[in-house]
C-alpha cells in the first residue's frame, strides 16, 4: 500500500479490538474520517469512544486491527509518533501551568530548540489567522477556560495537524464561545485540517459535522449524516431505546412557605484556586425546582458544600433549611432537618467506591432511616434500605453486596440520587445530576426530581448543561465569579440571555425577566 | 514477557493467599541470607521457625511475647485503617511502662487490689498521653504524624534512661541502670502458678475481638473505615475528621501504653533501660500481616512473637548475631507490602507478538 494519492480517506480504521480486564472496549470497530471533513464521534459514556481515541493517539496500543493514515498502513506508537504523522488531540480537561504564561506553556509541550525559534510570532499569527485571540505574555491564571482552551488548540495547530481530535470541546463554553470555536473549526475543515468531534451534545453535532460514526457498548452502529437525523433520532440510536420527554409541571403556588433560603451567604473558599462565595440570596418554595446555571469553576463546588454543611456558613442564618437556621450545622445535622445532597462527584465524595452498595446507602442514609441501634449499624435495614433504591431506581447490580466501583456512571449516580430521594427529604440540593451518565439513566434522574417537587420538596439543581436547566427547572439563577444573579422565570428566559450572564455579564434590562426576585 | 495487569476489582483470594506467599518468600530469602553466612538454610529456618516451638516452655513463651505485639498490633490497625500513620508505638509503651512503673516504685506497700488497677489506669493513660500529644500536633499544627510518633519514641525512651539511671534507680541495686524491683502486689496477676502466664494473655484476644466489633459493626468503626478510604465522603456524610484522628491516636495509644504496662508488670518486674525489643515497631509488621483485621492480627503476632524466640534460639544455637531478628522481620514487611500488588494485579504471560501489530 504505497499509493500516497491525497484522495483517499485521510484515516481508516477497520477491525479495531481492544480488551480490558473484564470489558471488551472496542469490538471489531471501524471508523473513516475523510479529508476536509468534520466527524463526529457520538455514544454514551461507556461506549468505548475514548478507547478508540486513545488508540488513534498512540496512547492505547490495539489487540487487533488496522489504521490506513494518508494513504499508509501504520502502527501509532505514541502520542509522539502521533504528532509526527500530524494528528493533534485537545483534551477536555487541560494539561496547563496556571502559574506560567500563554508562550511559555507552548514552549513546554514542544520537542526541541529548534521549534521554539520563532514561537512567539508564530502564535500570534495562528491565533489571528484562525479567529483564536490570545495575548502570548498572559499567565494562564488570570485567563478564562475558554481562553485556556484556544492555548490548547493553538499547540496543536503549531505541529500543522491534518487531523485534530477534539473531546467534549464546548462543555466548559459559554453559547457564544461555542459560536466562535465552530467559526474556527469550519475554517480549518476547509483549509485541510480533518476534525473528529466528540461529544454528547447533539444538536451542536447536527450543525457542526458532516458525518458521525455512533457506538453503543464498544461496536459501531450505525454512521449518518446528523442533518438528516432529528436529536431524538441520533439519542435512540446511540441509546437503542425509545425516549420520551418529562412531562411539564405547574408551577409551585406563590403562596407556598420558603423551604430552603440563603440570607446574603458569603464565604471564603477552603481551596487555594477555589471560587469564593460573595453575598448569595435566594428561596425556594416547596414544589419548586431552581436551576443554577454556570461554566465550571464559578463556585458551584463551593455553593453545593456549602449547601451541604461541608463548609459551614459563619452565620447561622445564612441559610435556612424548613425556617431552621442550619449556617453553622454539619451535613449530618442539616440532614435532620430534612435536607439531603447529592454532590457532583460519585467516586470518594458522594460515594465510597471501595465499599458495597448497603455501606453506601448507610453512608447519608443513617440518620433519617435509622440505620444505628446503640452505636451499632443495624445491617438488616440497612440492607433492606439498599435494596429497596436498587428495586425503586432500576440499578443494574447484582444487589446490596456489590462494591459501588462495579457500577457504571449511569447506574451509580441512579444510586446516589435514589439514595437521597427515597429519604423523603425537604430540600434536595444536588449538583451536576447526570454529569457522565446516559442518556436513559439520565431520564430516570429528571423524573426522580420532578417527582420529589412534585411531592412538595424544594430542589436546587446545579448544573453546567444549559438543556438540562431548561428541562427541569421552574426559574433559572446563573452562577459567575462566586455570584448568583437574580432567578427569572424559565418561561422568561432564553439560551441567550443566560448564556450572557453564564460569560459574567450583567443582566439585560429588560424588567420582565427580573420579576421574580 | 511477563506483564502486570489491573484486575478492576479487589482478589478474595489473594487477599488471604498473599501473606502466605510473603512468608513462604521470607522463608527462602532469609535461607538465602543463612547460606551466604555459611549456615546451612534449611537448618536455621528450622531453628528460627519451628524449634523454639519443640521446647518445654515453647508455647508459655510465644504467647508471653506475642500478647504485647497483639495489643499494639490491634490498636495500629485501627488507626492505619483511618489514615492514621502512628509509627511511634514502641514510645506509647515505653511511656506506659514508665506510668504504671512509677506508681509501682511509689507506693510499694499499697494493697494488690488498689495498687495494680492503679498501675493499669495509669499505665494506659500514659499511653493514651503519647498518643493524644501527636494527635494534637496533627489537628492544630497539621504535622506530619509519622514524624512527629516517630520522634517522641526517641524522647520517650531517654526519658527512660535517664528515670533508671538518674532518680529512680535502686539505692541497692550496685549502681546498675535499673529500678528497685516491683513489690508482689505490684505484679500483674498469673494465669497459671509459678508461670509468666499473666493477665494480659487473656486480655490480648478479647481486646482484638472487642475492636474487631467497633471496627466492622458500629457507626464508630465504619466512620474510621470511611475516613480511610475517601476523606471527602466522610466529609459529606458528616464524620469529624479530626474527632476520629483524636479517637484513632488515644486507643492505638493507650492499647500500647496497656502492653508496656503487662510488659514490665508480667514479666520484667522492674523497669531497666531496655524495656522493650522493638515491640512498637516490630508491631506495625504485625498489623500489616494481620491485614490491618483485629482478627487477624491474633495469628501475626504470634507468628513474629516466634521470630523473636527464634532469633533469640539463633544466637544460642547458631552463634548468629541478634540483627537476624531484625533481617527477618524487615524482609517479612517487604514481601508482605510487595505480594498486595496481587491484589489488585495479576501477572500475565503476554508472547511478545506485539510485532504482529506493527
Amino acid at each position: 500500500m504505497t499509493d500516497a494519492a491525497p484522495s483517499g480517506p485521510l484515516l481508516t480504521m477497520t477491525g479495531m479490538t481492544k480488551q480490558y480486564p473484564g470489558c471488551l472496549a472496542n469490538d471489531h470497530v471501524s471508523l473513516t474520517v475523510e479529508r476536509n471533513q468534520i466527524h463526529a464521534l457520538l455514544g454514551e459514556n461507556g461506549a468505548g469512544k475514548s478507547t478508540l481515541v486513545k488508540i488513534i493517539y498512540g496512547v492505547v496500543k490495539p489487540d487487533e486491527g488496522h489504521i490506513v493514515w494518508d494513504g499508509r498502513k501504520v502502527a501509532i506508537q505514541n502520542p509522539g509518533h502521533a504528532q509526527r504523522l500530524g494528528i493533534g488531540m485537545v483534551f477536555q480537561h487541560f494539561s496547563l501551568f496556571e502559574a506560567l504564561t500563554v508562550q511559555e506553556n507552548i514552549a513546554l509541550g514542544l520537542g526541541s530548540a529548534r521549534e521554539r525559534v520563532g514561537l512567539r510570532e508564530r502564535i500570534v499569527r495562528i491565533s489571528n489567522e484562525y479567529g483564536l485571540p490570545l495575548d502570548p505574555d498572559r499567565v494562564v491564571h488570570d485567563l478564562s477556560v475558554g481562553e485556556r482552551q484556544r492555548i490548547e488548540i493553538v499547540r496543536c495547530l503549531l505541529q500543522n495537524p491534518k487531523l485534530l481530535i477534539m473531546d467534549e470541546p464546548t462543555s466548559v463554553l459559554t453559547p457564544s464561545e461555542v459560536r466562535k470555536l465552530f467559526v474556527t473549526l469550519r475554517r480549518l475543515a476547509a483549509e485541510g485540517c480533518s476534525i473528529l468531534y466528540i461529544s454528547h451534545k447533539l444538536e451542536e453535532v447536527r450543525a457542526l459535522c458532516s458525518a458521525a460514526t455512533i457506538m453503543r457498548l464498544g461496536k459501531n452502529v450505525a454512521r449518518v449524516i446528523p442533518a438528516e437525523k432529528t436529536v431524538k433520532e441520533l439519542a435512540e440510536i446511540m441509546i437503542n431505546m425509545d425516549l420520551h420527554a418529562p412531562t411539564p409541571r405547574p408551577l409551585a403556588p406563590s403562596s407556598a412557605p420558603s423551604r430552603l433560603v440563603l440570607n446574603k451567604l458569603t464565604i471564603r473558599s477552603p481551596n487555594h484556586f477555589g471560587t469564593d462565595l460573595k453575598d448569595i440570596s435566594l428561596s425556594l418554595k416547596g414544589g419548586e425546582i431552581l436551576g443554577i446555571a454556570g461554566i465550571a469553576g464559578n463556585g458551584q463546588s463551593e455553593l453545593m458544600d456549602a449547601l451541604s454543611g461541608e463548609i459551614l456558613a459563619g452565620k447561622p442564618d445564612s441559610v435556612l433549611i424548613d425556617g431552621v437556621p442550619a449556617g453553622h450545622m454539619g451535613p449530618h445535622d442539616r440532614r435532620r432537618i430534612h435536607g439531603c445532597f447529592v454532590p457532583e462527584e460519585r467516586n470518594g465524595h458522594g460515594a465510597v467506591t471501595t465499599m458495597t452498595l448497603a455501606e453506601n446507602a448507610f453512608l447519608s442514609g443513617f440518620t433519617r432511616r435509622a440505620l444505628v441501634r446503640f452505636g451499632v449499624i443495624d445491617t438488616k435495614k440497612t440492607a433492606a434500605f439498599a435494596e429497596n433504591i436498587i428495586k425503586v431506581f432500576d440499578v443494574r447490580t447484582t444487589g446490596p453486596k456489590a462494591q459501588a466501583r462495579s457500577l457504571s456512571g449511569g447506574n451509580l449516580q441512579k444510586f446516589l440520587v435514589g439514595r437521597e430521594v427515597l429519604q423523603e427529604p425537604a430540600v434536595l440540593a444536588i449538583n451536576q445530576p447526570t454529569w457522565g451518565v446516559d442518556a436513559g439513566a439520565a431520564l430516570a434522574i429528571h423524573e426522580a426530581i420532578m417527582a420529589l417537587a412534585a411531592g412538595g420538596a424544594a430542589v436546587m439543581i446545579i448544573s453546567q448543561d444549559l438543556d438540562e436547566i431548561f428541562v427541569l427547572a421552574d426559574r433559572i439563577a446563573v452562577i459567575a465569579g462566586g455570584r448568583v444573579s437574580a432567578p427569572v422565570l424559565t418561561r422568561d428566559a432564553t439560551v441567550e440571555s443566560i448564556g450572557r450572564l453564564m460569560g459574567g455579564g450583567s443582566a439585560p434590562a429588560a424588567a420582565g425577566e427580573m420579576a421574580v426576585a | 514477557m511477563l506483564k502486570i495487569e489491573a484486575r478492576g476489582y479487589e482478589s478474595r483470594f489473594w487477599r488471604y493467599a498473599s501473606p502466605v506467599l510473603a512468608l513462604l518468600l521470607t522463608g527462602a530469602t532469609s535461607g538465602l541470607i543463612f547460606m551466604a553466612m555459611g549456615r546451612p538454610a534449611g537448618l536455621t529456618v528450622y531453628t528460627f521457625l519451628i524449634a523454639p516451638l519443640l521446647r518445654q516452655d515453647g508455647f508459655e513463651a510465644l504467647v508471653v511475647k506475642a500478647a504485647p505485639l497483639i495489643m499494639m498490633g490491634v490498636g495500629l490497625s485501627l488507626a492505619y485503617r483511618a489514615n492514621v500513620w502512628n509509627i511511634g508505638t514502641d514510645g506509647q509503651f515505653t511511656l506506659g511502662a514508665i506510668c504504671g512503673g512509677g506508681i509501682a516504685l511509689a507506693f510499694p506497700d499499697a494493697p494488690a487490689y488498689v495498687l495494680f488497677p492503679a498501675m493499669v489506669i495509669a499505665g494506659t493513660l500514659g499511653g493514651m498521653a503519647s498518643g493524644g500529644l501527636v494527635a494534637w500536633l496533627r489537628i492544630r499544627f497539621n504535622a506530619n504524624e509519622i514524624l512527629t510518633s516517630l520522634m517522641f519514641a526517641y524522647i520517650t525512651q531517654y526519658l527512660l534512661v535517664y528515670l533508671v539511671t538518674g532518680p529512680w534507680r535502686d539505692p541497692q541495686g550496685f549502681g546498675f541502670p535499673q529500678t528497685a524491683l516491683f513489690s508482689d502486689t505490684a505484679l500483674a496477676p498469673r494465669l497459671i502458678e509459678d508461670t509468666n502466664v499473666h493477665i494480659g494473655i487473656l486480655l490480648a484476644p478479647l481486646i482484638a475481638i472487642g475492636l474487631w466489633f467497633m471496627l466492622e459493626k458500629s457507626l464508630l468503626g465504619f466512620q474510621f473505615r470511611v475516613l480511610g478510604q475517601a476523606t471527602r465522603a466522610a466529609k459529606f456524610a458528616g464524620f469529624r475528621e479530626n474527632r476520629l484522628v483524636w479517637i484513632a491516636m488515644l486507643i492505638s495509644g493507650g492499647l500500647a501504653g496497656l502492653a508496656g504496662l503487662l510488659e514490665v508488670t508480667g514479666t520484667l518486674g522492674q523497669l531497666t533501660t531496655t524495656l522493650s525489643p522493638g515491640y512498637g515497631f516490630t508491631a506495625i509488621i504485625v498489623a500489616f500481616l494481620g491485614r490491618l483485621n483485629p482478627l487477624g492480627v491474633i495469628p501475626a503476632g504470634l507468628l513474629l512473637a516466634l521470630t523473636y524466640l527464634g532469633g533469640d534460639a539463633a544466637q544460642i544455637d547458631l552463634g548468629l548475631p541478634n540483627a537476624v531478628t531484625g533481617i527477618f522481620q524487615g524482609i517479612l514487611l517487604f514481601y508482605l507490602l510487595g505480594c498486595d500488588i496481587l491484589l489488585l494485579n495479576r501477572f500475565r504471560w503476554v508472547p511478545s507478538h506485539a510485532k504482529a501489530v506493527r
